[in-house]
């Protein structure tokens, strides 16, 4: 079991590296130069003035110094928690900005994932044994996959949003309240302003875990174990159960596999819905080029998938035991 | 490293693990290609050809999708205009003049969306494509290989798996100034094929050792020639299902990417469309046709290829095909 952390942590370790790394690689080495376009928007054009602010902002981000040393650098203050210093929000450093946004995303994505991996499985073993669900689940479970959450989420606003009038449609609370966690007016409009995220991505995840999980009992109920357990007059529920714990592994391993996605999602479900996580943090980021938040939020979001890579790694070594015995299982 | 040939992971870009219908393919297909060698390769495509036609879901998938192909190609002669110029009322809803109405801007939505469609597609072949590719290139190299080099690909084939791919096209997307579609196809690709050459890597695992190859090896084929001629053919069907699988997963990519403003600044795509609609509230004015329209036509060309995959599952794999 310690071979098996060991070569996930240094798997892991290696990742945060590479993504560091393309981190710092980017902006200096794509064509066009940030700084010179973050210029662009300046008010000034006499050149002197440019050439002035050009020397102050290449200082100011360190870019006056050779690139080793540019390097060691980066990484010196990114090991302080340093990410520099957001020029949308002037003033504010990126991390304060971002720490300050994490709770909403996870606020959706946790319970969005979970509930609808839970949901979705538990659906997708029921779907397996019976035919006419089987035909219907199918179909509208690949639809489900291929929707594209933005869009989900736009339909979902239009409709119970704005046509029906039953939702809020952006922010994570109403406009006119400020946060009071102990009141009940707030806590229901914190409440109504997650559903519809939640909602989009729940949909579109419970889809694709619904699909798999059917495939896989039906996979599982062709293997040897069953067959034999049917030969020899097994009750149905107890292959049903043998079947549905063997399937749930590679449910976990996929899991794990669809994090990216997963995080594409949110990401897109929250500019939709204008809810104030780091999707929609990136989402302005882009759009006011501020460059060192986006690089900022890129990294928060690798942190936040390798936890939740490593947090997946803990619980396939509780749910099968052949990893805790060292003997085979869990996929490298 | 060890991990389990049974189930090789779901593509990027589709929110699920996907991996049985992938995976009984990848597990009986290359037996039922050796199978059906023995036929002959003329037999062998008749047969595929012969029970693809007979298959529901993939002819539904392939009509849908031939019907868009259609639309993207002569769509576009059905219209005077250039898809952001403005061309007459705003906000007018779909009529006889402009099929699918207009924008706030008074710009033709059906330009755009027919347009858009071939953006789309070009975004989905060059990221799928070149995804496989890659795929293909890694996956063959490491599982053949094996030893040293097997582990520096593995584990790279790990680190770029493990990074999400929209965050990374993200950051690299933001600081190019000038995107062009290719561009945009390039880039999915990019960040695109580690999924796949982790499933082909660990069946050129499992066909490395068989007699076929020794063989081969023995009268002093070379190595390229050997994964071409001998083991790339055992999974030719899984590899037109990884094709497919990830021409729809580049496009969903495309899709997201777009929808953030980082789509081609030189062509009009549908992700770009639904980014115009929310940013100047299409959604509070009730401009319904100038959202739904892109959305509708991703979702249903997305669902078109996973139909066509399942259906082609069917059909390469007969153990599928009595369920």
């Amino acid at each position: 079991m310690r071979r098996y952390f060991g070569r996930k942590l240094l798997l892991y370790g290696l990742t945060f590296f590479v993504a560091a790394t393309i981190d710092w690689l980017i902006p200096r080495f794509m064509p066009g130069d940030p700084v010179r376009s973050m210029l662009a928007r300046a008010p000034q054009r006499s050149p002197a003035a440019v050439e002035a602010m050009t020397n102050y902002y290449n200082a100011l981000f360190g870019l006056d110094v050779p690139l080793w040393q540019q390097y060691l650098n980066f990484w010196g203050s990114l090991l302080q928690g340093d990410l520099g210093v957001s020029t949308w929000l002037p003033g504010q450093p990126v991390t304060d900005i971002l720490v300050r946004r994490i709770p909403y995303s996870l606020a959706v994505l946790l319970p969005a994932v979970l509930l609808s991996w839970w949901a979705g499985n538990r659906f997708g073993a029921f779907a397996a044994r019976k035919r006419w669900l089987d035909n219907t689940v199918l179909p509208i479970g690949y639809i489900l996959r291929a929707t594209p959450e933005m869009w989900l989420g736009i339909l979902l606003v239009w409709i119970l949003g704005i046509q029906l009038n039953i939702f809020p449609i952006a922010g994570a609370y109403a406009f006119s309240l400020s946060p009071n966690w102990t009141s009940p007016v707030f806590l229901r409009s914190v409440f109504l302003h997650w559903l519809l995220p939640f909602a989009s991505l729940f949909i579109v995840m419970f889809g694709g875990w619904a699909i798999g999980m059917r495939n896989l009992i039906i996979y599982e109920f062709e293997s040897d174990y069953s067959r034999y357990l049917q030969a020899i007059g097994a009750p149905q529920r107890l292959i049903r159960r043998y079947a549905f714990r063997n399937a749930v592994l590679p449910q976990i391993t996929g899991l794990a596999l669809q994090l990216g996605v997963i995080v594409a999602g949110a990401v897109v479900t929250e500019i939709v819905f204008a809810y104030p996580g780091l999707g929609l943090t990136i989402y302005q980021a882009i759009i006011n080029n501020d460059y060192f938040l986006l690089q900022g939020a890129f990294l928060f979001i690798i942190v936040g998938v390798l936890v939740a890579n490593f947090c997946i790694d803990i619980a396939y070594v509780l749910v099968d035991p052949r990893t805790r015995t060292g003997m085979q299982g869990g996929t490298a | 490293m060890s991990r389990e040939i049974r189930h090789p992971e779901g593509p990027p870009g589709v929110p699920t693990t996907s991996n049985a219908p992938v995976v009984d393919a990848a597990v009986a297909a290359p037996l039922a290609d050796s199978g059906a060698a023995v036929l002959g390769p003329k037999r062998k495509r008749n047969e595929v050809v012969y029970f693809a036609l007979r298959n529901s879901k993939f002819l539904l998938g392939m009509v849908v999708l031939l019907l868009y192909v259609i639309i993207g190609i002569v769509g576009p002669r059905f219209t005077d205009h250039a898809p952001y110029e403005y061309v007459g009322p705003s906000n007018e809803a779909p009529g006889s003049e402009f099929w699918l109405g207009t924008t706030t801007f008074g710009q033709d939505v059906y330009t755009q969306v027919v347009l858009g469609l071939g953006s789309t597609f070009a975004v989905g072949l060059l990221g799928g494509g070149l995804a496989t590719l890659l795929g293909m290139a890694i996956g063959f190299t490491a599982g053949y290989r094996g030893g040293w080099i097997d582990e520096v690909l593995s584990m790279l084939t790990n680190i770029v798996l493990t990074i999400p791919q929209l965050a990374a096209l993200i950051i690299v997307a933001a600081y190019l100034q000038v995107r062009g579609v290719i561009i945009e196809g390039v880039l999915i690709g990019l960040f695109g094929w580690p999924w796949i050459a982790r499933a082909i890597r660990a069946q050129t695992f499992t066909l490395r050792t068989r007699e076929f190859v020794d063989l081969a090896r023995l009268s002093g084929v070379g190595t390229a020639k050997i994964i071409r001629r001998e083991i790339a053919p055992n999974m030719s069907s899984y590899l037109v299902l990884v094709l497919i699988l990830s021409f729809g997963g580049a496009i969903l990519t495309g899709a997201f990417l777009e929808f953030l403003g980082l789509g081609p600044t030189d062509a009009v795509t549908l992700g770009t469309m639904m980014n115009h609609a929310v940013s100047w509230s299409a959604l509070q004015l009730g401009l319904w046709w100038w959202f739904v329209p892109p959305g509708l036509v991703i979702t249903m060309i997305v669902s078109a290829l996973y139909f066509m995959n399942v259906g082609l599952d069917e059909v390469f794999n007969p153990k599928l095909r009595k369920t």
